[in-house]
């Protein structure tokens, strides 16, 4: 039903075709907040009995409404790469997987994904470890667990490259391949190949895309504004100067900056300031879709549309408001989660010997930077089953 | 009049901790009646609050000449003066309310460490595809019902589970947060209830619907806190829970309902956040509960308990707020920002050391009683 053919110069992946499966139901999950309406109110008692007696409906209810089961909607869909002459089942391997635990759709996706993907092969043992909490001791002992498990190849995505490199090194040594999945690791010796997004080609796109817009429209002198995620991270910094230096090749500069830490709250806070600071922009770049969303509410609050709005990463909410075109959001750049899905692929072909389809290389390369691509209204069919559930 | 402020001052919160003493039951515990019955109430109260908030109305009047200074282009065009007002009082409410919460919560001798993440949690419980089916009424009633009931497993704990508010409400945080994950798997749960969104979209008389929930929130809470009984048991229980308890109130109770009305709170913040950003997510109201106590506390909340305005509260949210607003107008780093909130705290704090300092000298009250 989903099925998109699509040329993929985002993965690398020579003729890839992403076929996308239906989202795995989630299960509805119960949680029975049984609030003991202890006897110690007992004086109070017809008070407290209907004080209880509310309570104990009250919880009934909220217990359903826990559930998030949607009907037909796609949100949610994985991403894998299939059919290929890679396809051909091979010897059979074990493929770990580790990525951060993280409160951002994002992660999430990539997790999906990444499962999704390892399903599609049949020779292939999906073992992926747990890391609850955003904590480095974690992930490593829950890495150290696979490399005791002696699987075939690990896909890594450490929670921070510095304090996890010894576990890769580590991985590496006993002769367990590393995929590093977008946060490098600074030592070639920790993995043996990488996979990662380009935060500084996503400001690149952004910034070339605006420059273009704001040229057709003639604007001389365009007041820009960028909405950051959170300031001090390598890849913040990346994406904005990405931007900056894509608008300084065109003559243009950022006008206004501020940061919305990655959340729909702040993104709605940051932006109902930005805009009393601003009467008049041409555009804004957000770099993340998913704070986007409070950007938009809070340009629909104050009423304002005056200028394009790009946004970043490629959720599928923002490519369905892209396609809708009732909003200023007109593009976004891809930081795509499918980037899980290749690196499941890759991990496969690197525990197996094999190189990739198309290339002459016997092994595969040591190093993917995927491109970031933009996803306007013309395009963005084709992207729409690639949007992650922010 | 300038002698009796600082007898109304004690009767708002007895500052002798002492369990011993006798007289800071009678204040905190019974002097309701008589303070009303007291000709010039109203005049001894508000100029009470004003007066210990004078530091941050100076600071907040500070603010807003500097804005305009640096901005004249926003501040001195009446349209886009008021407009940004509105922004930065829209912007306080969420907080706002948090922090009125939080003012009760300290008063009465508690911290709330949870609030933040009861917000996340009512946020997230009231915007699942289930909930949303029951329309707005459900997304509302399941805000307000999450984070009471939230607050009320909070008291018990406190209250009957004789656990310490600050690791009672700090397992809350975790807790909370995770279940709010949890629920939302991760995602943000864009609402497609039409009404929600338009709660943050309505002006009444050129005011912001959400600012004037603020405002009833500010304005019920001054009454509760200072013309009810509720209110002043909370001071008591939080002035000197012995002496409150021999005075025959009961502060398990008492202390029950200070932590219920304080995730009645979190459902109301919730239901501002929600509407402002047309979205539940277990990130809502990150770092709130830091911003709550933080603003209680330069409002002139006492940590200790037993003393605290709901005037000084809403002071040090607008400072907060209008902070915010001026470095996002500057086009500012945020490091500079959480540097001058950082100085803000303890300044305030300073000050207010400084002049009940004084106060206990000039009536002979050691300042370590």
């Amino acid at each position: 039903m989903y099925a998109t053919q699509r040329s993929s110069p985002a993965s690398a992946l020579p003729a890839s075709r992403a076929t996308v499966t239906p989202p795995p139901l989630p299960t509805t999950r119960h949680f029975d907040q049984e609030v003991p309406m202890s006897q110690d109110l007992g004086h109070l008692s017809r008070r407290g009995l209907l004080f209880g007696g509310a309570a104990i409906g009250a919880g009934t209810l909220l217990t359903a409404c826990t559930s998030n089961e949607k009907g037909d909607d796609g949100s949610g869909d994985s991403q894998t790469v299939a059919g290929n002459s890679n396809s051909e089942p091979s010897k059979p391997v074990k493929i770990g997987f580790s990525v951060p635990a993280g409160d951002h759709g994002w992660i999430l996706a990539v997790t999906t994904n990444g499962k999704a993907q390892a399903a599609k092969f049949s020779e292939v043992t999906f073992v992926p470890v747990e890391s609850g909490g955003n904590d480095p001791a974690v992930q490593r002992a829950a890495v150290e667990s696979l490399i005791q498990q002696k699987v075939d190849a690990i896909v890594f995505l450490p929670h921070e490259g510095d304090k996890l490199e010894p576990t890769a090194l580590k991985a590496m040594e006993a002769g367990i391949p590393i995929i590093n999945l977008d946060r490098e690791f600074t030592n070639p010796f920790a993995y043996r190949t990488l996979i990662k997004g380009d935060n500084y080609g996503m400001g690149v796109a952004a910034g070339n895309f605006i420059a273009a817009e704001l040229k057709k429209a003639g604007k001389t002198a365009p007041v820009i504004a960028e909405i950051g995620g959170i300031d001090f991270l390598p890849l913040t910094k990346d994406r904005s100067r990405g931007f900056k230096d894509a608008l300084a090749r065109n003559g243009l500069k950022v006008n206004h900056q501020v940061w919305a830490d990655f959340t729909v709250a702040k993104g709605q806070s940051v932006t109902a300031n930005l805009l009393q600071s601003a009467p008049k922009i041409d555009a804004i770049w957000n770099h993340d879709d998913d704070q986007g969303l409070g950007a938009l509410a809070a340009m629909k609050q104050a009423n304002r549309s005056e200028f394009i709005l790009v946004g970043g990463a490629g959720s599928r909410n923002a490519m369905d408001t892209i396609k809708k075109g009732d909003t200023p959001l007109k593009a976004t750049v891809t930081y795509s989660p499918t980037m899980a899905s290749s690196a499941v692929a890759i991990a496969r072909l690197v525990a197996q010997g094999r190189g990739m389809g198309d290339l002459a290389e016997l092994q595969v390369p040591k190093t993917i930077v995927l491109a970031s691509e933009t996803v306007t209204k013309e395009n963005v069919e084709a992207y729409l089953p690639l949007g992650f559930a922010s | 009049m300038t002698e009796i402020i600082p007898e109304r001052e004690t009767a708002a919160a007895p500052v002798d901790k002492k369990p011993d003493v006798g007289p800071a039951t009678g204040d905190g515990g019974l002097s309701a009646g008589d303070q009303r019955g007291s000709g010039g109430w109203w005049r001894g109260g508000a100029g009470e609050s004003v007066r210990r908030n004078s530091a941050l109305v100076v600071v907040l009047l500070a603010l807003v000449v500097f804005a305009a200074y640096r901005r004249p282009d926003v501040y001195l065009d009446p349209d886009r003066a008021i407009s940004n007002i509105m922004t930065i009082l829209t912007q306080a409410s969420a907080v706002g309310v948090l922090a009125i919460g939080m003012t009760f919560v300290i008063i009465g001798g508690g911290i709330d460490l949870s609030v933040g993440s009861l917000v996340g949690l009512a946020s997230v419980w009231c915007t699942t595809v289930a909930t949303q089916e029951f329309g707005m009424v459900g997304i509302l009633f399941t805000a307000i019902v999450v984070g009471t009931l939230a607050g009320v497993v909070n008291g018990l704990l406190i209250a009957y589970g004789r656990m310490v508010a600050f690791i009672a409400t700090l397992a809350m945080m975790v807790a909370a947060r995770g279940l709010a994950a949890q629920i939302s798997n991760k995602t943000t749960q864009v609402v497609s209830v039409s009404g929600i969104n338009s709660l943050a979209e309505t002006d009444i008389l050129g005011i912001p619907l959400l600012v004037l929930v603020f405002a009833a929130v500010v304005a019920i809470a001054w009454v509760v806190l200072n013309r009810t009984t509720f209110g002043r048991r909370t001071v008591a229980v939080g002035g000197n829970l012995e002496a409150a308890r021999l005075a025959g109130i009961n502060v398990k109770r008492q202390t029950l309902l200070l932590y219920a009305l304080s995730g009645l709170c979190c459902g109301i913040a919730a239901i501002i956040l929600v509407s402002l950003s047309n979205a539940g997510a277990s990130t809502h109201g990150e770092f709130y509960e830091l911003d709550a106590i933080a603003a209680a506390i330069i409002g002139g909340t006492s940590l200790a308990g037993g003393r605290g305005t709901v005037v000084g509260t809403l002071l040090g949210v607008l400072v907060f707020a209008m902070i915010t607003n001026l470095f996002i107008l500057l086009n500012l780093q945020i490091e500079v920002q959480n540097i001058v909130k950082g100085a803000i705290i303890i300044g305030a704090v300073l000050v207010q050391q400084f002049r009940i300092g004084g106060l206990r000298k000039r009536r002979g009250v050691p300042a370590s009683g």
